[in-house]
């Protein structure tokens, strides 16, 4: 199969993946306590004006009609539009899309450093203290709850030492705008982009500033992961023959490490990043509401606080798609890594 | 004398004890010789030639004795000295090259990064030109250099390996099983293909082996191993004419029965013993037809029966 193939190929399983989800989230937002229209309008609305909300959100027909006419929304790329303030649920979600990139982008980096120095040096010191310590990291980091850590992180660094930013993406009013290109507004919403790109660096500064607690939070909880795996398969290709093989032509050690271990060791280690990147996203979620992060994870927890049933299913429906994006692309890049595999 | 090890043991600190892979073991190879280590499995010839390249892994560690190369002693230097050596003047070919190789790297790239550590002064075009002789020689076309490892047959992995071992000219190589998981007719090929080579590159070659027909085939001396200690070591057409020790005896006797997963397996009643707790005297004498009471309890020592033969056994005094 060539590499094109597989990937039609992947495409075709993430439709039916995406919509057993899409019907699950449908079915569990109408199983939930509480009626949207009594929360948005408080009981003294009258039972005429609450049929008459109800119509014009669309939920006044029976479940299977609203399932179907949300479907065929679906495929027409429609997400609706949500019931806490009629926007289109799709313009809300791409205005808080670039915050959750952008966090996640800066947390998987932290995770991924992290994982990999601690890993390797672990692997290269088995069996020391040393090895003992950084196994303790991993499960310590593991099993400390994001937003516990991120309240650590605030009260030490922003509270307490005052050398940070506890909260949000910018300073007020320093949002940065992006530059013009050839007549072509360039605007990513990624602020740390969006202020190099007009060539703010005070901005640039301010927005790094304000990501580096909540980048850190995820990235360290996430970490611990990427350390137990880079360190076990590092032990386990630096037990294979052809490392043997390596040091008895006189490698040096930094070669045989690198280019024979960790090359190796790296392509199960790329497999658990995508698996983790739902993790991250959940990760992402409790991290945003702590860190007061405009981007969806506060957007799907305001919207879950709202009912807002077409916006939370609009927001999962786009982590599903998102999932699965990453993980065709860490599979494509896994093939392209590996030379054993030709699909 | 190009390498001497004298009195060379080795164990392994496991969780369990202290296992000796490797007891008081001395050996002498000349230039050009081809010299055959021989034992079952378990007997610790592997560990020598890992001790000998430098590299027995841990819970491994040398306990004793001197590796003399080119009379300097291996076991003194530093690091950086003898990884230098390795590949470049000690070479080794391993017992399994469907693993040896690193699947991420293809066949050129392991040779390219073995002249660049080794002769960075050597220009890109002239290692690739010796590159490109040798890989004819072994029977490796050109266009399959860019291929990886898992595009080749075991076969041709082990040519791989032997060229890896060659390409620097060194003064000494070790084949450690080097056809013991190929197929007959593959194994036929290799075997064929050491011999030309040791003729046209001048080798001196240590070859390991539990196979006694290699050794009969190949070797001009060969030293016998058991529960790692040399039981015997002798011109290799000798020891075939008259084996002294009762090992040898033995080992030579026994006809190899290809059990279903294609151990060979000697008919030698018993098993070699276990070397967390291994008999005290003679290794051997829980399984010798001739043990009498000395062989319990006194550890073997080494006795020169004639010119280039050395026993240890106590029944040659
Ligand atoms: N990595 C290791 N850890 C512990 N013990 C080992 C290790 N490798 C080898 N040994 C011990 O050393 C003995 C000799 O092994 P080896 O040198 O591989 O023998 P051979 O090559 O003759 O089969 C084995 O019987 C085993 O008990
Ligand atoms: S020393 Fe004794 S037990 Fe060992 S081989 Fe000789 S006769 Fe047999
Ligand atoms: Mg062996």
């Amino acid at each position: 199969m060539s590499l094109k193939s597989y990937i039609v190929a992947r495409l075709a399983l993430t439709v039916p993946m995406l919509l057993i989800l899409v019907t699950v989230v449908f079915v569990i937002v109408r199983i939930l306590p509480g009626d949207p229209v009594l929360l948005h309008f408080g009981k003294q609305i009258t039972p005429e004006a609450a049929e008459q909300v109800k119509h014009a959100l669309g939920l006044d027909v029976p479940l299977y009609v609203q399932y179907t006419n949300y479907l065929s929304d679906l495929i027409r790329g429609q997400l609706g539009t949500s019931f806490s303030n009629y926007e289109p649920v799709s313009r809300q979600i791409f205005s808080a899309f670039p915050a959750t990139i952008e966090l996640t982008i800066y947390s998987m980096l932290v995770a991924i450093v992290i994982g990999i120095t601690f890993g390797v040096r672990a692997s290269r010191k088995y069996g020391s203290a040393e090895d003992t310590g950084f196994r303790t990291y991993a499960i310590v980091s593991y099993a400390i709850p994001v937003f516990f850590l991120g309240l650590i992180m605030q009260a030490t660094f922003a509270v307490g030492l005052h050398i940070l930013p506890a909260t949000g993406r910018v300073s007020a009013g320093n949002i940065p705008q992006g530059a013009d290109f050839m007549g072509v507004h360039i605007q990513t919403g990624l602020y740390t982009i969006d202020s190099l790109l007009a060539g703010n660096l005070n901005q640039f500064i301010d927005a790094l500033k304000h990501l580096i607690l909540p980048s850190l939070t995820l990235g360290i909880a996430l970490s611990g992961v990427f350390v137990r795996i880079t360190r076990s398969n590092m032990l386990d290709i630096l037990n294979q023959d052809f490392v043997t093989a390596a040091k008895a032509r006189g490698l040096k050690e930094r070669t045989i490490l690198y280019s024979y271990g960790l090359r190796n060791a790296l392509l199960p280690v790329l497999t658990v990043t995508g698996l983790q990147f739902a993790a991250l996203l959940g990760g992402a979620i409790l991290t945003e509401t702590t860190f007061a992060w405009g981007g969806l994870g506060t957007y799907l927890f305001r919207t879950i606080q709202a009912y807002d049933y077409t916006a939370i299913q609009g927001a999962v429906v786009f982590f599903g798609i998102l999932v699965a994006f990453v993980s065709l692309v860490v599979d494509a890049l896994y093939a392209y890594l590996d030379p054993r595999i030709k699909y | 004398m190009l390498l001497q090890v004298q009195n060379l043991s080795i164990s392994y600190f496991t969780r369990r004890g202290e296992a000796k892979a490797v007891k008081n073991f001395s050996i002498e190879i000349e230039e050009g010789s081809t010299v055959g280590i021989v034992g079952e499995s378990g007997s610790g010839k592997s560990t020598l030639g890992l001790a000998i390249m430098g590299i027995v892994p841990p819970p491994g560690r040398i306990v004793s004795g001197k590796i003399l190369f080119d009379g300097e002693d291996l076991l003194m230097m530093e690091k950086e000295p003898l990884r230098r050596i390795r590949g470049r003047r000690i070479s080794m070919i391993f017992q399994d090259p469907m693993t040896s190789l690193n699947p991420v790297k293809n066949i050129r790239d392991h040779f390219s990064e073995m002249l660049r550590v080794h002769e960075p002064n050597v220009s890109k075009d002239e290692g690739e030109n010796r590159v490109a002789t040798l890989l004819e020689e072994l029977g490796i076309s050109k266009e399959r250099s860019r291929d990886y490892p898992h595009q080749f047959s075991g076969g041709m992995r082990q040519r791989v390996m032997i060229g890896l071992a060659l390409i620097l000219n060194p003064g000494l190589v070790i084949a450690d099983e080097p056809t013991t998981s190929l197929d007959v007719i593959v194994e036929a090929q290799i075997l064929e293909l050491l011999k030309s080579l040791k003729r046209t590159h001048n080798l001196t070659l240590i070859l390991i082996t539990h196979n006694v027909g290699l050794i009969a085939e190949m070797t001009d001396r060969v030293s016998v191993m058991y529960a790692g200690q040399l039981m015997e070591l002798s011109p290799t057409e000798k020891l075939f004419e008259r084996p002294l020790n009762p090992y040898t005896q033995a080992l030579l006797q026994s006809v190899p029965h290809v059990m279903a997963s294609g151990q060979a397996l000697t008919w030698i009643p018993g098993f070699p013993p276990n070397l967390l707790s291994p008999p005290p005297g003679c290794p051997f004498h829980p399984r010798c037809p001739y043990a009498f009471d000395k062989c319990k309890n006194v550890e073997l020592q080494y006795t020169k029966v004639e010119e280039e033969r050395t026993v240890a056994c106590h029944l040659y005094g």
